[in-house]
């Protein structure tokens, strides 16, 4: 069932499904290996089977003739696996050196830095800062410069995590004090889902993202989208959810936390990067919360009841916030489309 | 050796207990450390594996409850931790130590108190890792504790992790020394080097290979603990620290160290596919070589494991070159199995069926391992579960299945009794069909996009079918243990006696008889050929066929060297027993606790290991006197 459906609709992370020329190559490559392994492995796995049925012990006097070795299937045996080895290390050596670099200027430049456990997404020629979701344009390469940071020093120490899209590429880490490039490109538009690969403490599991691929045109409406400044609800829940936003909470800090106000932590206002949270700016576009979950009322209202039972580690703490207030608020992000 | 002749001053009375506890705690002799260390080994393989058990469990279906995140970070690193460093590598000293005196012809290792030393290290760094269970929680950094995260992770578990590694690491050091001179030096009188059995022949390259490994290991750990502890920054990236640092050093010695966990298991499977097949090994000097050349070759390609840090093209170019040609040692290896097979007259015996087991396997996790050097196509496979699936099959599907032909082999040698035949193989059945259940999935799930060390995963990235399967197969893998357990026991309440000879076998430990006196050989044997036994017992006809001696000739001779009764065992000289190597170990996990919880601790500790220490200087290996 599971490969019949797998034959219609590409499973979201499958990279033999691959949809960009970057994971096309690698999956080729994956697939010419695969091919002589097999080859490989039927010829020895079938001499095994075919040595213990034949030459199995038939009656208890039989004594075999005592060979010692034989130098020319020693020599044999060296030379063939080397050979075939180093056939396949030629087109090895050359695709790592074609994927290295793109192979034209890539159409966009994106900023990626890994928080624990969410991603910080920057288009600093556009001046548009989202989270958890990368935007780019179909059929044209597109450059990623990772790194990996923590802003707030309660946070510790920024640790390795790994971007990976494996329907586009294959991953890269990304390494705090380091800038590591990854460039990869979409043939075809589409969400792309992609998560940390590299273990980056408790939430690893929930460090997700997506790659959302458009057609040129589609991919410039989403940035001038972005760039727009956010709306200010007036009346109804979204209104009275702006206000606690922007005001410190009634109920005052948490204990162990400095910042009582939604706003402390997260912009809402396009390109405003290195915030202590992830940017808000057009949350209510976005289709994850939490870099996890699907961006449903339900979903977002349950991140607010209490984030560290939601995501484990969650630098965010629990504000106790009333079931009306979560609701405004909810109603108030939803709102920034 | 008339240097005691003023009384030595000393704290114990030179113990003498050969029976009861202490007996086994003052043990020198290798044959009952080498059973301490498969006990010991065992008892970790089965927390290993109730650790598996549950990650198991918790990644049945998609968006598991059964474990929490923290609960799941710390068993996957404590899984990791405990195969590792205290499964597969105690398990292998465990046949070092009770066969390579056996196998040279020696009646025990050339440092027997170091030997008991090493082991005590063993078992109390192992005590002092799971101890931290219960004092604030195990290490959560993964078996690899990549940092900044090792350094940045809340409570001590990371720290028990940094001192009981280091500990582990001077047990492994010692009996490296040992280890290689004992081989090199306590050899029979004819066993020259190529004579030498290969399981013999690949302890020693193992045993280079440790203490070349250990020492970057345990500097790599010191700058972690002090980072940790201390505060210091080699590896803190907001103070200028490289964190690509730790993860060189960390492979720099855990690359060599997967060869130091496949490698016995190899020399295992080098003993028992002769021996069933009434064969000699095919092609022994390209074993040797080849193993030779894997513990040279070991050293060139760690940084495969980092081939998607960024270190750039041509690094990664060259450690794909590496990569791929290590398999050709390996390969070598493999076809002479096969032609030590060739033309035999195989006996499907328990041992049997888990050495070829073995290569069935190994062949799966070499060709798997082939892929990974593949940089482009190692992009999407590395921290996915297709690197895990790989490493189970080459350390699972190699290490495991060669320690339980070892097991079973020289289960009679070391009990005295047989095994119950029909329950072996029914443990060879189960563990194979449950293992490849369990790991073959591992590759579809890897490729399909499931990293590891996840603690759960949403619904509809369609990883749940497999994920279901390897549960499946893990449960049933502890049937399969469950098994031998069995037959463990039936064994030592049941078991026929075993004859010092029962599989018609090749080496020198099986001309002694079963289990082997205190002394191993009554008679240090005169070595004349490699398999000397077998010659002792066959000559060829003209096509090369075996014919036994004649009764009477070359055999009844070393018979009576090898049966030598109790009146002749008590006229050899064997080193006493002696507390002081536990009480020196004993104050290795003291200086741990106190290097975590209060500095005093720590002094007495250090107090007692070099009491230990001086304690131990000032004893001589055997009592003047004493028989």
């Amino acid at each position: 069932m599971a490969l019949l459906s797998a034959c219609t609709q590409p499973l979201p992370q499958n990279t033999l499904s691959p949809s960009g020329p970057v994971a096309e190559k690698q999956a080729d490559l994956f697939f010419l290996v695969f091919w002589i392994a097999v080859g490989v492995f039927v010829v020895v796995e079938g001499l095994l089977l075919f040595a213990a049925i034949r030459f199995r012990q038939r009656r208890p006097e039989d004594s075999p003739v005592q060979v010692h070795g034989n130098t020319r299937l020693e020599v044999a045996w060296t030379i063939v696996p080397a050979l075939l080895l180093a056939g396949v290390a030629v087109p090895t050596i050359a695709t790592i050196f074609e994927l290295a670099r793109p192979p034209t200027e890539p159409a966009v430049t994106i900023d990626v830095t890994g928080h624990k456990w969410w991603w910080q997404v920057e288009y600093p020629e556009f001046g548009i800062v989202t989270a958890n979701e990368i935007h780019i344009p179909v059929g044209q390469p597109v450059l990623l410069r990772l790194t990996s940071d923590e802003l707030v020093d309660q946070a510790g120490l920024p640790v390795i995590h790994s971007l990976w899209v494996p329907r586009l590429a294959g991953k890269q880490d990304v390494v705090p004090g380091r800038v590591n490039d990854l460039w990869l490109q979409a043939s075809a538009p589409g969400d792309y889902s992609g998560q940390c690969a590299e273990y980056c403490g408790l939430s690893h599991s929930r460090m997700r993202f997506l790659v959302v691929a458009h057609e040129e045109a589609d991919f410039r409406a989403w940035l001038e989208d972005q760039q727009a400044p956010p709306g200010e609800p007036t009346e109804g829940d979204a209104a009275e959810g702006l206000e606690i936003f922007t005001n410190p909470l009634p109920q005052g800090a948490p204990p162990g936390s400095t910042a009582a106000a939604c706003v402390a932590c997260h912009s809402t206002e396009p390109g405003v990067a290195d915030t202590l949270g992830p940017s808000l700016a057009h949350f209510g576009s976005r289709s994850l919360v939490a870099a996890f979950l699907p961006n449903t009322p339900e979903n977002v209202a349950r991140w607010l009841r209490d984030p560290p039972a939601v995501k484990p580690g969650s630098k965010m703490p629990d504000y106790d916030l009333t079931e009306s207030q979560i609701a405004d608020l909810v109603a108030y992000l939803q709102s920034l489309k | 050796m008339a240097i005691a002749a003023t009384p030595r001053v000393t704290i114990f009375r030179r113990p003498s207990a050969t029976h009861g506890l202490a007996g086994w705690l003052t043990t020198v002799d290798h044959k009952r450390i080498g059973v301490l260390y498969g006990v010991t080994a065992f008892v970790f393989f089965l927390l290993g594996g109730i650790e598996a058990l549950l990650l198991r469990i918790q990644l049945a279906g998609p968006n598991g409850q059964f474990l929490s995140a923290e609960e799941y970070n710390q068993l996957f690193t404590m899984h990791g931790t405990t195969m590792i460093f205290l499964v597969v590598m105690p398990l292998s000293a465990a046949f070092f130590n009770y066969l390579v005196p056996l196998q040279i012809g020696a009646r025990d290792v050339a440092f027997p108190r170091l030997n008991a030393f090493s082991y005590w290290v063993f078992l109390l760094g192992g005590v002092f890792l799971y101890s931290s269970f219960f004092l604030g929680g195990a290490p959560a950094g993964g078996w690899f504790a990549y940092a900044p995260l090792s350094e940045e992770l809340a409570g001590n578990g990371m720290d028990f992790y940094a001192l009981g590694l280091q500990i582990l690491g001077v047990a492994s050091l010692a009996s490296a020394v040992n280890f290689i001179v004992t081989i090199l030096n306590e050899r029979a009188p004819g066993m020259s080097l190529m004579r030498l059995p290969v399981f013999t022949w690949m302890t020693l390259v193992v045993s280079f290979l440790l203490l070349f490994a250990m020492p970057v290991i345990a500097i790599a750990l010191f700058q972690l603990g002090a980072d940790r502890i201390l505060g210091a920054t080699f590896f803190n990236p907001t103070a200028g620290g490289d964190p690509i640092l730790w993860q060189h050093m960390f492979w720099l010695f855990g690359h060599p160290e997967v060869y130091i966990l496949i490698l016995p298991a190899m020399g295992i499977v080098s003993e028992v596919l002769p021996t069933f097949s009434r064969k000699p090994l095919f092609g022994y000097a390209a074993v040797v070589f080849s193993g030779i050349a894997i513990g040279f070759m070991g050293w060139g390609v760690w940084a495969h494991h980092m081939f998607t840090v960024g270190l750039g093209p041509i690094a990664n170019a060259a450690f794909a070159l590496s990569t791929m040609f290590i398999a050709v040692p390996t390969g070598v290896k493999i076809f002479n199995w096969l032609g030590t097979l060739w033309g035999g007259a195989i006996r499907f015996a328990t041992p049997m069926l888990f050495s070829l087991g073995f290569v069935a396997m190994f062949i799966i996790g070499g060709l798997s391992g082939v892929t990974h050097a593949i940089v482009p196509s190692d992009y999407q496979q590395q921290d996915t579960y297709y690197i895990v699936a790989h490493f189970h099959y080459v350390l699972f599907g190699g290490s495991i299945f060669g320690l339980f032909s070892g097991a079973y082999y020289w289960w009679p040698k070391v009990t005295g009794r047989m095994y119950d035949e029909r329950l072996g193989k029914l443990h060879f059945w189960l563990m194979l069909i449950g293992f490849n259940l369990t790991f073959g999935p591992f590759h579809i799930l890897g490729l399909q996009g499931m990293p590891r060390r996840i603690d759960t995963y949403p619904a509809g990235m369609g990883w749940e079918m497999w994920n279901f399967v390897s549960t499946v197969g893990a449960f049933m893998i502890a049937a399969s243990i469950l098994t031998f357990m069995v037959n463990a026991v039936w064994s030592a309440a049941r078991g026929r006696k075993a004859e010092g000879d029962p599989w018609d076998a090749r080496t020198l430990e099986w001309s002694i008889p079963s289990p082997p006196p205190h002394y191993n050989f009554a008679e240090i044997p005169l070595v004349h050929a490699r398999d000397d036994l077998w010659h002792r017992k066959y000559s060829e006809d003209r096509s090369g066929r075996p014919v036994p001696v004649v009764a009477g000739a070359a055999a009844t001779e070393h018979d009576a060297g090898g049966h030598g009764d109790e009146e002749e065992g008590h006229a050899i000289h064997m080193p006493d027993p002696s507390y002081f190597p536990l009480v020196a170990a004993a104050g290795l996990p003291l200086m741990g606790y106190g290097l975590i919880f209060h500095w005093s601790i720590a002094v007495l500790g250090l107090l007692l290991t070099l009491g230990g220490l001086f304690g131990w200087s000032l004893e001589p290996v055997a009592e003047e006197g004493a028989h």
